[in-house]
């Protein structure tokens, strides 16, 4: 699977997995952890440097920016005007014109505002970004946040950090089916099996971290997902048998006493 | 016209000399300037310029770096 390589916006990626930094015990962990998953895309937020206490490391001492791709989000971010704004802010601390768009509709489900998200996207993209956006698992909006400019989707399996797995498979494969470009299932996966699952439904990538940084054992965990996408990759392309109600055989009767 | 001048950066108020440009304020505070932006007043301040932006009484400094998060 060599020549299998993901696509967005010119942009070429080795790995399917796409992993978060949030949630490590330290930065040495969360380096080893993406480490051991073979992620190149790695998603960071936009923060106030503190300026109080200098000793604190910084996250891209461990995360070598020319090893990884980048990618900044807007987490946290309720209202257009804010992701907008931190949009802005991560494209000026200068790593990359991506954004992993997010506008957040409420604090208890963190479910994507998606009216906002499109409008956001709209400023975004006349602005020059490249925009992945957090969305929902709505056929209509990716199709909208598609006609507006954005090179990829990203639908969610289920709340973030919720560990649910896919909540909704139909809708995801009207999706896939929906838009001609590359699907990233984004947030909601719990464990490989998960991640495996959306990789066979036929999405291109999924990202994920909590399932991975909250984990009992967060390098193991990160390794299990490693071969989950690829094995959930290799099965999507290798075309899995339908599936029939009762039993076929598998060896001949010939021969048979 | 008095020698220190009272800005507010991150949030924190800080007295500096006059004259101070972003480029000092950021040296003070030991910050390398790769990968942080600065919004002064609110407005995203270019790289560019933080040499030869002097801050003046009453500004307000956002110095933003990258951290660990992912879909927070």
């Amino acid at each position: 699977m060599t020549d299998d390589r993901l696509v967005i916006a010119g942009r070429e990626f080795k790995s399917r997995l796409w992993v978060g930094t949030g949630k490590y015990k330290d930065f040495v962990e969360t380096q080893k952890a993406i480490e051991a998953s073979g992620a190149d895309v790695v998603t960071v937020a936009v923060r106030r440097v503190n300026i109080t206490d200098r000793s604190k490391d910084n996250l891209l001492d461990y995360i070598d920016p020319k090893k990884y791709t980048i990618l900044p989000n807007t987490a946290g971010c309720y209202t257009v005007e804010d992701a907008v704004r931190y949009s802005r802010l991560a494209r000026a601390a200068g790593v990359s014109d991506l954004v992993k768009l997010e506008v957040l509709g409420d604090e208890r489900t963190l479910f994507p505002d998606t009216a906002g998200l499109i409008e956001a996207a709209k400023i975004l993209i006349k602005e020059g970004f490249i925009v992945l956006p957090y969305t929902n698992d709505d056929p209509i909006v990716a199709k909208k946040l598609v006609d507006i400019g954005c090179p990829a989707v990203m639908p969610l399996a289920a709340p973030i950090g919720s560990g649910l797995g896919i909540r909704n498979p139909y809708n995801l494969k009207i999706i896939m089916e929906t838009v001609k470009v590359p699907i990233i299932v984004d947030a909601g996966v719990g464990t490989a099996s998960d991640a495996a699952l959306a990789m066979e439904y036929g999405a291109d990538a999924v990202l994920m971290n909590t399932a991975i940084a909250g984990a009992q054992d967060p390098l193991a965990m990160a390794e299990a997902m490693k071969y989950a996408v690829h094995a959930g990759r290799l099965a999507y392309k290798a075309g899995r048998i339908p599936r029939k109600l009762y039993a076929t055989a598998s060896s001949p009767i010939e021969g048979m006493l | 016209m008095s020698e220190t001048i009272q800005i507010h950066a991150n949030g924190e108020a800080r007295s500096l000399r006059r004259g101070t440009t972003v480029a000092d304020l950021l040296r003070d505070l030991e910050i390398k300037t790769e990968r942080v932006a600065v919004e002064l007043n609110l407005e995203i301040l270019d790289r560019a310029a933080f040499d030869r932006q002097v801050l003046n009484d009453g500004d307000r400094v956002e110095i933003l770096g990258f951290i660990g998060g992912g879909s927070l």
